[in-house]
């Protein structure tokens, strides 16, 4: 079996020409301790077994930006028996650049000319048979989004496997040229055995360029001294003969190369059109018109997300109604529960099944369709083009906190619009983002957002206490959310995630009219990957939270006897059910009460009365964490609310009247709620996507106590003012 | 000393040379930035920040402090 790698820029149409070349039998590897993916395949090429790498776009190979390096690495390390560079032939003279660059690997590679159709249309023929004369390699002209050229790119794969053949060393200009076999001799002897990996020229030139990871590793290296004294004696002679840095000169070099074929190659044609990107740019990215349009469009995604996930009853059922793909997750769960309360008797059997597994495979499931729309939408927004462009126009205010343009859409998703949202596509959203700091922060702010499950306790606590002003509370709660997530940002990125802001020199492509195949893949193939890895996380957890609260069972023998007496005692009358549902209702919160989580609740409670939360609260904190859903029926549990009644209106009315609380204590746990650790779902996606517990948990730990310092100050605040 | 930032809507420039140093220059450089470039100045974002430019035939987005660190020459198109 043969190993290949796909290469090539961002945006050469490179991750069409792999879903092409493979199929949907696809699975995401990932790269040891970083959090760019690649996806790997097996494919059959003629009559050889191919497994093919799809590298993360890189414009080069040097070693600054993250996706970069992990092309590097993965190309150095894993060794691919060839390389496939796809090159965009509308974009020549840039993309080759890169092609360069492979060919100083000295491995067996050759070139995927794609989009020559767009090169076409742009008034540019690109002559594949004279470029790949020019580089010593095979360069294949395809169209990848119309799967043409495919065969003819596999067969050459084949060939140049077969023949093992090496594009030609590549030429870098008489100055430099004179003084890398100079050095070459005297680093040969200073590289220690094994280290072979690749060329040594490529290591003298990686060396001369103060790469930093070379610069490191060959710090350990013998000969240290002589090594240093060639290095200074030739990058002194690189900068008298080229007026440049060492660095400098071998990137010129490159691009001389780069340019020299590309303008020996492309043949203009008479009717050199205007790009019709450069007209779309004048509208979308026009002072006026672009803002509005970005409004349009984000908020068009997040309708598209929810509503079509969420809201819109499309699909039909047998019995002729119709639902949303989440109503129908929510009706396939309610009606298995509905069996288990009928047919398991066995109390603990039964609340393990239908509030452990159920409440938790439900919980995996339940975001699904919204995971699923997100990324449909989003990888339209990002295979169109568009998505540099919202990074072009946001770039100015968001920049003032940290955080990025392309920062907006997970923000947006969250909850941002105060309508709904969810914090698990937000997170996942985050992956348009390339620079690693701006998108921590992201993916740690994105949860502080009114995302849609907590809007029922901010619906019943408004009701209880601001009844007259709801509308005002209501975006009063959706300002402030913006407001925190905006500081925590700035906050984040000044103390916690420091480091200097990556340069923004970002390519805005050519718009492209995305494909509904290739949206469907990438969709499909994301969603089974949070199935398969945050799925069994977040079943795993919100079953210990189960546990959590339902273990110790309390002996509750005095109140069943209770029970029973008031049952043999009377029929069916409604004072009798009345009696019989409070009974019930003082069960279940004192079997709350004495549970672990109870006695956590109530531990908790010596310091959260500073923010005004007794063990009530702090119980249904704790189980809104496995999800916030669950805060309004847990404080319904907690305050010895019937099952039958335990809903928002009744909740509401029984707080109103409640001495001990205030409109203070609601508005500062609303506070709390808003900013507090993010549910499980979001913990488990944030693990997943940062590929380490360390974010997770720092998540989980920032976000309260931030959470805690705001209620607090809120809280303490009201209570000077005399609220 | 002109700089990138300071070219208006529409002008072009040549570039002289590139005044950062380390990721920043890597960067610009292997986006087809060096000297002798000659790219135009497309347009500035709504809050006059980034720039739009183009160069080698592509469409880049830079920020005007980077833009500061490239010195320029007018030049006529």
């Amino acid at each position: 079996m043969y190993r290949i790698a796909v290469a090539g820029n961002p945006n050469s149409g490179k991750s069409c020409l792999f879903n092409n070349l493979t199929g949907a039998m696809q699975r995401v590897g990932n790269y040891p301790g970083v959090t760019v993916e690649f996806a790997v395949a097996l494919s059959r090429f003629g009559d050889e077994d191919i497994e093919l790498i799809d590298l993360p776009g890189a414009y080069s190979l040097s070693a600054y930006s993250h996706d970069e390096l992990v092309a590097r690495d993965c190309l150095l390390k894993e060794k691919p028996d060839l390389i496939i560079n796809v090159v965009d032939a509308s974009n020549l003279e840039r993309n080759l650049y890169l092609t360069v660059q492979l060919m100083e690997l000295r491995r067996p590679m050759l070139v995927a000319l794609n989009m020559v159709d767009l090169a076409e249309r742009k008034g540019r023929h690109v002559d594949a048979a004279h470029l790949g004369e020019l580089l010593g390699l095979k360069v294949i002209p395809t169209i990848a989004n119309k799967e043409k050229g495919l065969e003819d790119l596999k067969n050459a794969c084949v060939d140049t496997l077969a023949k093992g053949l090496l594009p030609k060393p590549v030429y870098y200009g008489h100055v430099l040229e004179e003084v890398l076999p100079r050095f070459e001799a005297a680093l040969l002897p200073a590289i220690p055995p094994g280290h072979e990996a690749f060329s040594l020229r490529w290591t003298a030139l990686r060396l001369l360029e103060d790469d930093p990871l070379f610069k490191k590793e060959a710090e350990g290296w013998p000969q240290r001294g002589a090594l240093t004294d060639a290095l200074n004696e030739a990058r002194s002679f690189i900068v008298r003969h080229c007026g440049e840095d060492a660095a400098t000169a071998v990137t010129e070099a490159r691009y001389a190369i780069a340019a020299g074929a590309a303008r020996d190659c492309i043949a203009m044609s008479e009717k050199t059109r205007m790009d019709i990107s450069h007209k779309i740019d004048t509208v979308f990215c026009n002072r006026l018109a672009g803002p509005l349009l970005l409004c349009a469009v984000v908020y068009g995604l997040f309708a598209g997300v929810f509503k079509i996930a969420g809201e819109w009853t499309w699909l039909p059922l047998f019995d002729g109604t119709w639902t949303s793909p989440m109503g129908l997750m929510e009706r396939f769960f309610s009606l298995l529960a509905g069996h288990i309360e009928t047919h398991v008797s066995n109390l603990l059997l039964r609340s393990l099944l239908n509030d452990g597994i159920i409440g938790g495979v439900g919980g995996v499931l339940s975001f699904v369709p919204l995971i699923f729309f997100m990324f449909f939408f989003i990888s339209a927004l990002e295979d169109s083009g568009y998505i540099a462009r919202v990074a072009f126009i946001l770039d100015r205010v968001l920049r003032c906190f940290g955080l990025q343009g392309k920062s907006i859409l997970s923000l947006i998703v969250s909850g941002g619009l105060g309508g709904g949202g969810c914090a698990v596509p937000g997170i996942l959203a985050a992956r348009t983002l390339r620079e690693e700091k701006d998108r921590l922060v992201t993916i740690i702010v994105a949860p502080m957002m009114n995302c849609g499950a907590k809007l029922p306790v901010y619906a019943m606590l408004i009701g209880a206490f601001f009844s007259q002003a709801r509308g005002a509370a209501m975006f009063f709660l959706w300002a402030l959310s913006w407001f925190f997530a905006l500081v925590a940002a700035w906050g984040l990125r000044k103390w916690v995630i420091k480091g200097e802001q990556t340069p923004f020199v970002m390519e805005l492509p050519p718009y492209h009219l995305p494909t509904i195949r290739g949206m469907l893949l990438h969709s499909w193939s994301n969603t089974w990957m949070y199935l398969k890895k945050a799925g069994t996380i977040i079943l795993g957890v919100s079953l210990l939270v189960w546990a959590l609260m339902y273990f110790p069972v309390p002996d509750q023998r005095s109140l069943a006897a209770e029970r029973a007496k008031i049952q043999a005692q009377c029929g069916g009358s409604d004072d009798c059910e009345l009696m019989l549902s409070k009974i019930d209702a003082q069960m279940a919160q004192d079997h709350l009460r004495h549970s672990y989580a109870g006695q956590i609740g109530t531990w908790l409670s010596k310091i959260s009365f500073l923010a005004g939360f007794d063990w009530k609260e702090n119980i249904a904190l704790l189980g809104g964490f496995a999800a916030k859903e669950l805060i309004v029926g847990t404080m319904g549990t907690a305050y010895a609310m019937g099952n039958a009644d335990a809903n928002e209106t009744s909740l509401s009315s029984r707080l109103a009247a409640d001495p001990s609380w205030s409109p203070l204590r609601a508005f500062a746990f609303m506070v709390f709620v808003m900013l507090y650790a993010p549910c499980l779902a979001t913990i488990a996606v944030i693990k997943t996507e940062t590929n380490s517990w360390r974010w997770p948990f720092f998540a989980l730990a920032f976000n309260t106590a931030f959470a805690f310092l705001a209620a607090m100050l809120v809280y303490q605040a009201g209570c000077l003012l005399g609220f | 000393m002109t700089s990138l930032a300071e070219i208006p809507e529409g002008g072009h420039a040549r570039v002289l040379k590139l005044r950062s140093s380390g990721a920043l220059k890597q960067r610009l450089l292997d986006m087809g930035i060096g000297r002798g470039t000659i790219l135009t100045v497309e347009r500035y974002a709504p809050l006059r920040d980034p720039i739009q430019i183009r160069v080698k035939d592509y469409s880049l987005a830079l920020r005007v402090a980077e833009g500061r660190q490239i010195e320029v020459e007018k030049i006529l198109p």
